[in-house]
């Protein structure tokens, strides 16, 4: 085989810099998409549109196994022309997917959006087809340097990880997708810059591109189109409705507006006795859903009294002027709540600085100054790590309606892991509450019931884990015709407390579900069920036959927990073909879509990755050298390493996201320290490589060795060592979160670019493929450990990961393709 | 396919069936481009006939969670009458009879035709009641009504959507169906009490002015889901001596437990 001529020089810093770049762009692009379809659509169609245009990586891989040739000999071109591509269709194609009239909700049933679906990720596989293009051609051009390219390529994401969610603080993300074209157009300079000096006109072209791009773009093809079923939409088409304040983060989008003409009288399941009027409300909205509203409040308690007509107010009505913890404080109609009870003694706790400033600032008049009230605690922090750290004890914990109710209902969640629900999480504000104290949880009341049984299920086994003998006298259960209200008491309930539930819930025509001495009949009185769903769940699942009722339930109620955080998730197989065979009565809404999306994507992966992959090898398999034996165990190895690195990566996610007590944190810098140390760890493989050469070890076994012994060794020791450091401040947790991340991504970094090197050298033209199969694999990891973690759980994700790391390593020590 | 008789001849025959595939052909056609007019013989009799019979297994399956063994034979009579097309948009108007909730536009649906006819039912409203609409939407849902009353009043938050049904209804020839752009919340007080009330506008929490709009004796009916699908009905009565009422109906029957529980 002729080598062209340079192919065994190495690349000049400019390559370098330029993948870094790209990198650093395609990351920060994948991100920010994941943000922009999550305001215009919902965040799981934003994670299938993604998982699955990143088969734009394995598309690139057959595209230059079957142009290699032609593409080598115009190496500089080619890779200019496919960074400008790049760049432009990362605004242009979001533009085009804005036109598509795509509406996700109608996809079980109606087969035009299937169509739109497939068109939409079509477009997003374009910007990403372009980017790895251009790392994949510098492989075959510089294939003796593949390890120093890969660590370029890895560092580059890292910063990207990083840097989006830093820019996304200061800049709305239509306007990012158009920074993030320019860079690309400064990467594709970057590349012309050494090799023709005297072409200047070209560099000086793409630099004031990029620089001009972002102020001509059109205004209104970067403008967000919302999908018309979003909450913030249909807000917006009442007469008079309009947004008076818009901030954005990478927490959300959020937006308030105003509705003179038709007030919004936010008042979620209030009792029909109420004979209050609802005061003037704002509405509060993330990524155009979930509404919250903020209340106008002049200091006249009385304007209040229909906080009081909630089932949320129950613990009001059993507890003396608690001391109160509100989790998911946002605009403030808890506070409110707790307010008009007299309570002396808040502490507030909301993730989302925008909407604490919004509160403290703009609406502070408007919403009584309720943030800055004395007696009121701020804290900006995640509710579970605030849990986790706090020495405090309350009388109450309020966990109210954190999400919306046709998300809720619709199951949109079903996919997202929460933190929130798990029996450690129960457990943990169980701790927290004083001798006497009461947990409650507020949840919409969705028929048949799923959640609320859910819920419960976790609270039993968060008492018995916290050492209660007999959970169900510290448990009480009640419904309003929208809403539920749980309590959890550290303490058995007393004759006293019960009968003062009793009179509350008699008050305001609201049904007892459950309490330590309820009786049959008292559990369905008011707003009338078909039976008493919730009393008959409540009780089989205190009694004897609690795991029988689970399984034969044909909803999935079991408790979720920190390995399996997946609350929401309430599907189960056994019920799909009856709720299909029920569709025509609207049996199609008690389908998980989420769910069931997540498994239409593997599959659609799948196909398409076998189009992809398979199609064009067998198309083009002649050109390959070396035999079969030796492609198919280094195909198998490729994709191996795709699959376990993204388990891997996702796993310890998770992991830290527990640690790091805030998600959007732990996602930047997990992602940033596993891309940055892996690219450091593949960089370091090529002196490894050069190391080993003369017998002993393979670097891969050594590589892959290390990989193994540290996962298990965190399996093991991260728990415990995280409950110990959990007190230390936000900036030692993520110093130590990187340090821990340090060593595992480092191995992680080095199986890839020295099986990449040892194709090189063996069999040139599968360079190519390696590239686009590792790609594939990664899109169909990312779907299938979610998969595994919702039945298995995360630590089956690890233990897979490194038997398929295991196995890689077998195969090239032990196969022929060594 | 026509089957040619031996004694016609074999030419007319050829035509005669030849006439009638192009006619059949002709109305597909126009079937998918939905511009038949809204008479009688408008070419939708079979599909409505057969939305009739969807409804009626459903019916049959919901039995035990609703408590119907059968919807009023004057309700099924006016969804068979109603013309459900004339209320979607053209593009969709193949699609009308279908027994599925159907995007109308502005983030709206018209609902299946299943609920309409379940929260019809329920509703039990005869020749001499007033009824009140809270969410006009499509306008599907009152020309049903006003089959079988003697006036429906329908308030939509939506302005176009509103102006938009209101002449849809004014069109068919529904001269009992008043309308209005507006805040639904404080009901139509003018023309109050009213015998039944149908809230399709998503709620948080029932009106009270509404409460007080309705007769004694009489119900309200407010359908509870997500996007497109109703799951639940809430069912609020005003007893005769005063007294409120609630009952949630589920509309699928999807018994989720099993066994002896």
């Amino acid at each position: 085989m002729s080598h062209p001529a340079g192919a065994k020089d190495s690349p000049p810093f400019t390559i370098f810099l330029a993948i870094a770049l790209l990198s650093t762009t395609a990351l920060s692009y994948e991100i920010l998409l994941m943000r922009l379809l999550s305001i215009i659509q919902w965040h799981h169609f934003a994670y299938m549109i993604i998982s699955l245009a990143l088969l734009g990586y394995g598309a690139s891989g057959s595209f230059l196994a079957l142009c290699r040739r032609w593409l080598e000999v115009r190496f500089l071109a080619a890779i200019v022309v496919n960074a400008v591509l790049f760049a432009l269709s990362m605004p242009l194609c979001f533009a085009i997917a804005q036109q598509l009239p795509f509406n996700p909700l109608g996809l079980v049933w109606d087969g035009r959006q299937q169509l739109y679906l497939l068109a939409t990720y079509l477009l997003f596989t374009i910007p990403f087809f372009c980017a790895a293009n251009c790392v994949g051609l510098t492989f075959i051009r510089y294939r003796l340097s593949i390890g120093l390219i890969y660590r370029a390529d890895m560092l580059g994401a890292g910063v990207g990880a990083v840097g989006i969610v830093l820019l996304l603080f200061i800049t709305p993300p239509q306007r990012c997708i158009l920074l993030l074209t320019s860079l690309a157009l400064l990467a594709a300079a970057v590349v012309m810059w050494r090799p023709l000096p005297q072409s200047r006109w070209p560099v000086a072209l793409l630099v004031v591109s990029g620089l001009l791009l972002p102020l001509l773009w059109p205004q209104q093809w970067s403008a967000l189109r919302l999908s018309e079923y979003k909450g913030l939409s249909q807000q917006l088409q009442v007469v008079g409705s309009e947004v008076v304040a818009e901030r954005s983060s990478p927490f959300g989008l959020l937006s308030v507006v105003r509705s003179p003409t038709i007030p919004l009288r936010h008042a979620p399941g209030l009792s029909l006795h109420n004979t209050q009027p609802v005061p003037e409300q704002l509405g509060l909205f993330t990524d155009g859903d979930a509404m919250n509203v903020i209340t106008r409040y002049r200091g006249e308690r009385d304007t209040l009294a229909y906080l009081d007509q909630l089932s949320s107010a129950l613990p009001y009505h059993l507890l003396q002027r608690p001391k109160v913890l509100i989790l998911g404080a946002g605009s403030g109609s808890d506070l409110l709540q707790a307010r008009y009870h007299r309570v002396a003694e808040i502490d507030a706790v909301e993730i989302n600085p925008q909407v604490v400033a919004l509160m403290k600032n703009e609406y502070r008049d408007y919403s009584g100054g309720i943030y800055a009230a004395g007696g009121v605690r701020l804290h900006i922090d995640e509710a579970r790590g605030f849990i986790e750290r706090s020495g405090e004890r309350y009388g109450l914990i309020q966990l109210a309606l954190l999400d919306s109710f046709a998300a809720s209902s619709a199951g949109v969640h079903a996919l997202s892991e929460s933190y929130l629900y798990t029996v450690e999480a129960l457990q943990a504000y169980i701790q927290r509450l004083q001798p006497g104290g009461m947990l409650a949880i507020t949840r919409w009341l969705n028929l048949p019931p799923r959640d609320n049984l859910k819920l419960f299920a976790t609270a039993i086994d968060a008492l018995r884990a916290s050492g209660v003998a007999r959970p169900g006298d510290h448990l009480a259960l009640i419904r309003s015709w929208k809403t539920s209200t749980l309590l959890i008491k550290n303490g058995a309930f007393t004759p006293q407390e019960i009968t003062a539930i009793e009179a509350f819930c008699e008050q305001r025509s609201f049904d007892i579900a459950y309490h330590p001495r309820l009786k049959p009949q008292q559990a369905n009185r008011f707003n009338l069920l078909q039976q008493p769903y919730l009393y008959q769940g409540a009780t089989a699942l205190l009694g004897d036959g609690r795991d029988a009722f689970v399984t034969q339930y044909k909803f999935n109620i079991e408790p979720a927990t920190d390995n399996r955080p997946y609350f929401f998730h309430f599907f189960k197989w056994g019920g799909l073909t009856e709720l299909i065979s029920l569709r025509g009565q609207g049996g199609l809404s008690l389908l998980e879509w989420g769910y069931l999306i997540l498994f239409a994507t593997l599959l659609q992966a799948l196909l398409i990755s076998l189009l992809l992959i398979i199609m064009p090898l067998w198309w083009s398999h002649r050109r390959v050298e070396g035999g079969r034996q030796r492609r198919l165990g280094a195909s198998y190895y490729f994709v191996a390493l795709g699959l376990a690195f993204l388990f891997i990566e996702i796993a310890f996610i998770q992991k830290f996201i527990l640690f790091l007590a805030h998600p959007l944190y732990a996602i930047a810098v997990v992602l940033c320290g596993f891309l940055i140390f892996a690219g450091l760890g593949s960089g370091y493989s090529v002196r490894l490589s050069g190391r080993f050469k003369e017998g002993g070890f393979s670097p891969v076994t050594v590589a892959v060795v290390g990989i193994v012994v540290i996962a298990l060794v965190y399996l093991v020791m991260l728990p415990v060592l995280f409950q110990w450091l959990m007190p230390l401040p936000d900036l030692a947790r993520i110093l130590i979160s990187l340090l821990l991340i340090a060593p595992l991504a480092f191995c992680m970094g080095m199986p890839f670019p020295l099986g990449l090197g040892r194709v090189a050298v063996q069999m040139p033209a599968f360079i190519p493929w390696a590239w686009g199969l590792n790609g594939c694999a990664s899109v169909i990891s990312a779907i299938l450990a979610t998969i595994l973690a919702i039945h298995f759980g995360f630590v089956v994700v690890v233990v897979v990961a490194l038997l398929l790391y295991l196995s890689a390593a077998m195969v090239m020590a032990l196969g022929e393709w060594k | 396919m026509m089957r040619c008789n031996t004694q016609i001849d074999h030419r007319a025959c050829f035509w005669i069936t030849s006439i009638l595939m192009i006619r059949n052909a002709l109305l597909i056609t126009v079937l998918f481009i939905g511009s038949v007019p809204a008479a009688d013989q408008d070419g939708y009799v079979d599909l409505r006939n057969e939305m009739i019979r969807e409804i009626n297994v459903d019916v049959s399956i919901t039995r035990f969670s609703t408590g119907k063994e059968a919807f009023d034979s004057r309700v099924m009579a006016a969804m068979r009458k109603v013309p459900r097309h004339e209320f979607v948009p053209r593009r969709v108007r193949g699609e009308a009879y279908e027994n599925r909730p159907l995007a109308i536009g502005y983030g709206q649906t018209i609902s299946q035709p299943y609920i309409v006819a379940l929260m019809t039912d329920l509703l039990g409203v005869d020749d001499n009641d007033v009824v009140l609409e809270v969410g006009t939407g499509s306008g599907y849902q009152a020309a049903v009504l006003a089959e079988l009353v003697k006036q429906v009043y329908s308030i939509e938050i939506i302005a176009p959507l509103g102006k938009q049904s209101a002449e849809r209804l004014e069109r068919l020839g529904y001269r009992n169906v008043s309308t209005r752009v507006g805040d639904g919340y404080y009901g139509w007080k003018a023309h109050a009490p009213f015998d039944g009330i149908i809230v399709t506008a998503a709620a948080n929490h029932i009106p009270p002015p509404l409460i007080q709009q309705l007769k004694p004796g009489g119900r309200m009916i407010i359908p509870i889901g997500s996007w497109f699908f109703t799951q639940q009905l809430m069912q609020v009565d005003r007893t005769l001596d005063g007294h409120i009422k609630t009952r949630q109906i589920l509309t699928v029957r999807f018994v989720p437990l099993t066994g002896d529980h």
